[in-house]
């Protein structure tokens, strides 16, 4: 095992209703390693287990079995609390409906995961600025989620999921809601965060043209690995 | 995640839902608000009765003999005082002037007057179509030590008057009101009749008569009757009598008076241990103020504990609307785990929010509950009064039942699962 591996799934299984009738598994054994700095693509019908599988490279499931280490570390032997910590930390989720709290503001949503992470106000504050000047919503800060359109908000979302400057970003679909013009400049904030920052990015979407985009694009089918290959990478 | 946050996003949520907010809290305020009505006008209570025993001398320490074979032997005095009048004493049964000499002598630093008084009787004045009611009684000069009196003309009986034969006499106010309306009453003269026979008296001073919670008047302002005091001798020589059912010590003020009270009963068994009918005993006013404090102590908790059960169902309502806008913000809650919030925050987080709906009944509650109280203090006639105590209490015990009902719910939400939450719709 190479250190330069940000994520090593080995044999890893997931099922539903484990112990009932209709028990059934939904990932069949996935072995994938990512490297550390790659922008890596899954695609794969519905229902194929991408975000399954985003769940549990996000920690926010754990496997049923199988072995998953993130950064070195064996998430198996962890904890709840010690879960959170990593989420926290070393992860940034952007999801397709974006998932902003309502009813606070823009920078507020941004300012969340530094709250957890225990950063004081004006850390927190300054941060999130920087933040939303990255993500070109400065002028925006103070608007209430239901007040932007939906490339502002998953903007928004982006810059949440950079508070913590974490290693990981994982985006599934985060241009499922949007139009193509809206879609692409995400997209280039991605390849931004990519090449400049060295993100270790892992995006769900069911674009074959988005995918080609990335360094290497997964193909999952009815929860197996069926093709692993290079992608064309970014212009 | 520290409190203030917690604080902001709690009332930041409540603003959402303000109609809700405030049904929510009606329970908390309905039951905080009727438990402070009820404990200030409890409160207020006891204390105007305190304040009347102190104005009555809480240094006082009413001494009466009491017939023996009586099961009320430890009954309040007013009590005895009614029982003894059925069957009277006899001269050997009272207190005599010669005890009392020694009792001076054998607590020197202990008692600073003896207020002697002799109740001639029940009577009345008539003047064509005025008249008033009094009870005639006679007073030695320490009388005043005893009992506060408000003299508002003339004088009260100087040691000279009392020692003396004279018939003159202090009035109240209300007496002089009935009988000489706008006219000076001071050197005019009295017929008091009591059971038949009219004594003519002089009136050297008027007093002014006040009402107490203790002695409460109901009747019309014409029919009360208030005493009507007159020197010692004078009376003692009207009645006959050879000694005293009843007096009052005041004790010196480094003396508690609550403590000394057994003490003179202890004294006085010397002289009636062997009387087959009488013993003597002695109560401190204090000690009878604590017996009928404690007593509406415990009613004001019985009633304001009946209504704290309104503070449960305002718990429940609480608990309720925590689980319904915990449901409705299902996806908060996952999001914020994915976010990295760990369980704890998000428990802390709904507690928090529970506490505050609470918090602000509770608040508003104490309002509504000293609004009633003093309204309800008004009708009683005594000062209302707010009690610290009380309100922190109020305080506490909001916090306490938001927190109480607030746990499982928040408890709930701290367990939920990431996955199912961010899935929920
Ligand atoms: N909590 C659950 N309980 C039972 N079955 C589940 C649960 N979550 C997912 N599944 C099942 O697992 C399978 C994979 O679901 P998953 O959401 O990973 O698919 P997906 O590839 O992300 O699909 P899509 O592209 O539509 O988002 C599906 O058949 C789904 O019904
Ligand atoms: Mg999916």
């Amino acid at each position: 095992m190479s250190s330069d591996n940000m994520i090593e799934l080995a044999q890893v299984r997931k099922s539903y209703f484990i112990g009932h009738p209709n028990e059934f598994e939904v990932l069949h054994g996935i072995d994938l390693h990512i490297r550390r700095g790659e922008f890596i693509a899954i695609v794969g019908a519905s229902g194929s287990g991408k975000s399954t599988l985003m769940n549990i490279i996000g920690v926010l499931d754990r496997p049923t079995s199988g072995s998953y280490s993130l950064d070195g570390v064996a998430i198996e032997t962890l904890h709840d609390r010690e879960l959170s910590r990593i989420r926290n930390h070393k992860i940034g989720f952007i999801f397709q409906n974006f998932n902003l709290i309502a009813r606070s503001t823009a920078i507020h949503n941004v300012e969340l995961p530094m709250l957890y992470a225990g950063l004081s106000r004006h850390e927190r504050h300054e941060r999130a600025k920087e933040l939303m000047a990255m993500v070109e919503m400065t002028d925006r800060a103070r608007h209430q989620p239901n007040e932007l359109s939906g490339g502002q908000k998953q903007r928004v979302a982006i810059a949440r999921a950079m508070a913590n400057d974490p290693a990981i970003l994982l985006a599934d679909e985060p241009t499922g809601n949007l139009d193509t013009a809206t879609e692409r400049m995400v997209m280039d904030v991605f390849h931004r965060l990519h090449e400049e920052q060295g993100k270790t990015i892992v995006l769900i979407t069911h674009s074959p043209d988005l995918a080609k985009e990335t360094d290497r694009v997964v193909t999952l089918r009815d929860g197996q690995i069926i093709e692993d290959r290079k992608g064309v990478g970014h212009a | 995640m520290n409190l203030w946050e917690n604080v902001h996003l709690a009332i930041s949520s409540l603003m959402a839902n303000k109609m809700r907010a405030l049904l929510t809290m009606l329970g908390i305020i309905i039951g905080i608000g009727s438990v402070i009505g009820i404990l200030t006008v409890g409160d207020s209570l006891s204390g105007s009765i305190s304040d009347d025993i102190q104005s009555l001398g809480a240094r006082n320490v009413a001494v009466t003999i009491q017939a023996r074979e009586s099961d009320i032997s430890r009954a309040p005095a007013f009590v005895q005082a009614l029982r003894n009048g059925g069957n009277a004493a006899a001269d050997k049964d009272l207190i005599t002037t010669d005890m009392l000499a020694n009792l001076k002598a054998a607590f020197p630093g202990s008692i600073e007057a003896v207020s002697l008084t002799e109740t001639v009787g029940i009577g009345e004045v008539r003047d064509g179509q005025r008249y008033a009611n009094l009870t005639l009684t006679g007073v030695n000069a320490d009388f005043t030590v005893a009992n506060e009196l408000t003299i508002l003309g003339g004088h009260f009986l100087t040691a000279e008057e009392t020692e003396s034969f004279k018939k003159v006499a202090v009035v109240s106010d209300k007496l002089v009101d009935n009988l000489f309306g706008k006219q000076n009453p001071l050197g005019q003269t009295i017929d008091v009749v009591i059971e038949g026979i009219a004594d003519r008296y002089t009136i050297v001073g008027i007093y002014e008569y006040e009402e107490s919670s203790l002695n409460p008047s109901m009747e019309a302002d014409a029919d009360i009757n208030t005493s009507v005091y007159i020197p010692l001798n004078t009376a003692l020589h009207r009645t006959g009598s050879a000694g005293y059912q009843s007096l009052t010590l005041v004790t010196t003020s480094n003396t508690d008076a609550v403590a000394f009270a057994p003490t003179v009963e202890a004294f006085f068994k010397f002289y009636y241990d062997k009387n087959p009918d009488y013993v003597v005993r002695a109560f401190s006013l204090e000690s009878m103020a604590d017996t009928i404090n404690d007593v509406l102590g415990t009613i004001t908790i019985a009633i304001s504990l009946i209504a704290a059960i309104s503070l449960l169902v305002g718990g429940i309502g609480v608990m309720n609307i925590m689980l319904v806008s915990i449901t409705e913000r299902t996806r908060e809650i996952g999001t914020r785990k994915a976010l990295g919030a760990p369980n704890s925050s998000i428990r802390i987080q709904f507690i928090v929010e529970s506490m505050i709906i609470c918090l602000i009944g509770g608040a508003i509650g104490i309002v509504l509950g000293l609004v009633l109280g003093s309204v309800g203090a008004y009708f009683l006639e005594s000062p209302a009064r707010a009690s610290i105590g009380n309100i922190s209490l109020a305080v506490g015990f909001s916090m306490a039942i938001g927190i109480f009902f607030g746990y499982y719910p928040a408890n709930k939400a701290a367990k939920l699962d990431p996955i199912e939450a961010l899935r929920y719709e």
